[in-house]
């Protein structure tokens, strides 16, 4: 295990634990633990395994699936502002949980909402490699992504307008914001099974995507099947976006800013690059979720506003960079 | 003596228009055979309004200037949330427009219910309605039953100087939200209500439809603190009238 790699497991290990700390129930750290592992009598066992666990288990999966999500997608794609929030690919899974739920399958069939949620990913990044592809420009996989994200979130407004809830129209901003302000284990349970099988996915592509780096013409005469290569990450983004989207609502720019973090600490590598972006997007999206509850711990401030404070400057020094001529 | 009871009697608006949920209820129980001719859309809901019934008997009206001023109202009630655009520009037309606060403790339903009284020339209705609601309220006796958390969507709950809490605190609950120094209403984290040891938790209705809003109090957590009884709300809970001694008596 190099340096970086050790780092980013202590950094995600330690915001695990901090994650688990702090709550507004103001406990003392030990009793929160004990309670946590040992359980116990009254309300402290309740609060720590059915509020906080959950809540620190979804910023490390919901992290991680995005940060490898944008490494895979930057290498496919062979273009670093491809993510998935970006360009509409976690609008289009929040397009599709958001059916579920107003629809009432995710009521009559709990795996409806993770299932709804995967079919809409899956047509986003399915629309936009058939568009884009590793061919295609960075002017095309904008135009695509900003049409794709334009169409989702009108999408979402239109069905959650339309539902007789009173509360549902307010729920916007969590469909485009996201948050994990009181989720619980059973939405553990519904997210983390299909993440796992898209990271497994993804994680195979990593030596595909290492030869793309030299083109694709040198990618198949390495013995790459372009074809198989695409379905196997189209899968994986799906699997992985669509649940978690389901789960936390649509987060931006973690899978955008963490593999650009972590890019020159890899040599570039795309299969390096992967783990250490899941590591870093467990690690940034903790951070951000700390950051939301100890900065209006009273009010849900969506973990979106965040990682888009974060991730906005990345972009414009992104921009700086492409317009003095450098590569990006 | 003799001009003041003339002068209501002259000033009693023949067409009035309510287009508050709460004013449209005590308009209904106040007015004068045809007096009242629109209320809110959302007084025909049953889900919102105790008086739906009554309401449906009455064309309805969306809060909307334009609808009002052509049904040539000479008074409409509204209130304070209420209170927007339609209400500047009906008061620039003209149309005297009253807006009344929200009532929510036992002395503001009172003066209330004094006020429309007045403001529809019916002093003698309103004074019949609160004899009767005092009467219920006489009815009820003074008990202590323990400590009661008023828990809604958004994990929302009812502090001090709200509806909510003058119906736990009426029917005998201590209302923990009031407790931790919540005024009005405010967000009471999930793991503060799980720590506070209800022994009574009252959720707020459900409406059709879904929304994460509202999945809080599905939330395992809350299921689990709640070995305790749970009551939901009703129609009878959003407004400051004599309804709410149904809401009171039927807190266990």
């Amino acid at each position: 295990m190099t340096p970086l790699f050790r780092l980013l497991v202590a950094l995600v290990l330690a915001l695990f634990v901090t994650s688990l700390l702090i709550g507004p129930a103001g406990v003392g750290a030990l009793a929160s633990l004990k309670a946590l592992v040992l359980g116990g009598d009254g309300p402290l066992p309740i609060v720590m395994r059915q509020i906080r666990l959950p809540r620190a288990l979804l910023g490390v999966a919901v992290g991680a699936g995005l940060g490898l999500t944008g490494a895979a997608m930057q290498g496919y794609l062979r273009n670093p502002l491809a993510e998935p929030g970006l360009i509409g690919v976690s609008g289009m899974a929040a397009l599709g949980a958001v059916i579920a739920i107003q629809t009432g399958a995710s009521l009559a069939f709990a795996l409806a909402l993770p299932a709804a949620a995967l079919a809409g990913a899956a047509i986003g990044i399915g629309l936009l490699v058939a568009l884009a592809g590793p061919r295609g420009g960075s002017v095309t996989l904008i135009l695509a992504g900003v049409a794709i994200s334009a169409m989702a979130g009108a999408g979402t407004a239109l069905v959650l307008n339309l539902s007789p809830n009173p509360y549902a129209a307010n729920e916007i901003i969590f469909w485009l914001m996201g948050s994990l302000a009181d989720r619980s284990l059973v939405h553990v349970a519904l997210a983390l099974p299909p993440m796992a099988l898209g990271a497994a996915l993804i994680a195979t592509t990593a030596r595909g995507l290492d030869a793309l780096t030299l083109g694709e013409a040198a990618a198949q005469a390495l013995g790459i099947d372009a074809t198989t290569l695409r379905w196997r990450l189209i899968a994986g983004v799906a699997l992985i976006v669509g649940p978690a989207t389901a789960v936390a609502g649509a987060i931006g720019f973690v899978g955008l800013v963490v593999p650009h973090l972590l890019r020159p600490w890899v040599g570039a590598r795309p299969s390096r690059l992967l783990p250490a972006s899941a590591l870093g997007g467990a690690a940034l999206l903790l951070a951000a979720d700390i950051a939301v509850r100890v900065i209006t711990p009273e009010r849900d401030l969506k973990l979106g506003v965040l990682t888009a404070i974060v991730g906005a400057p990345l972009f414009l020094h992104l921009i700086w960079k492409t317009r003095s001529g450098g590569r990006i | 003596m003799v001009a003041l009871v003339a002068t209501p009697a002259l000033a009693a608006p023949a067409r009035v228009v309510s287009m508050n949920l709460c004013t449209d209820q005590l308009a209904l129980m106040l007015a004068a055979p045809g007096q009242l001719i629109s209320v809110g859309s959302y007084a025909q809901d049953p889900d919102l309004s105790p008086m739906a019934d009554a309401a449906k008997a009455l064309p309805a009206n969306h809060g909307r200037a334009e609808e009002i001023y052509l049904m040539a109202p000479d008074l409409v009630l509204t209130g304070q949330f209420s209170a927007g655009p339609a209400v500047r520009m009906l008061q620039d037309l003209g149309i005297p427009v009253q807006i009344l606060p929200p009532a929510d403790t036992i002395p503001q339903i009172r003066d209330q219910i004094t006020r429309i009284g007045d403001l529809l020339g019916r002093q003698d209705a309103a004074r019949d309605l609160l004899a009767r609601f005092d009467e219920g309220l006489a009815r009820i006796p003074q008990r202590t039953k323990g400590r009661a958390l008023f828990y809604d969507a958004n994990g929302f709950t009812a502090g001090g100087q709200t509806l909510s809490d003058t119906i736990l605190t009426r029917a005998g609950w201590q209302n923990i939200a009031a407790d931790l120094g919540i005024t009005g209403p405010g967000a009471l984290p999930l793991e503060q209500m799980v720590m506070a040891t209800p022994d009574l938790i009252v959720t707020g209705a459900r409406w059709p439809g879904q929304s994460r809003a509202e999945a809080i109090l599905d939330h395992p957590a809350l299921r689990h603190a709640a070995k305790v009884p749970t009551v939901t709300t009703d129609n009878t809970w959003i407004c400051g009238t004599p309804f709410i001694l149904t809401a009171i008596e039927n807190l266990p």
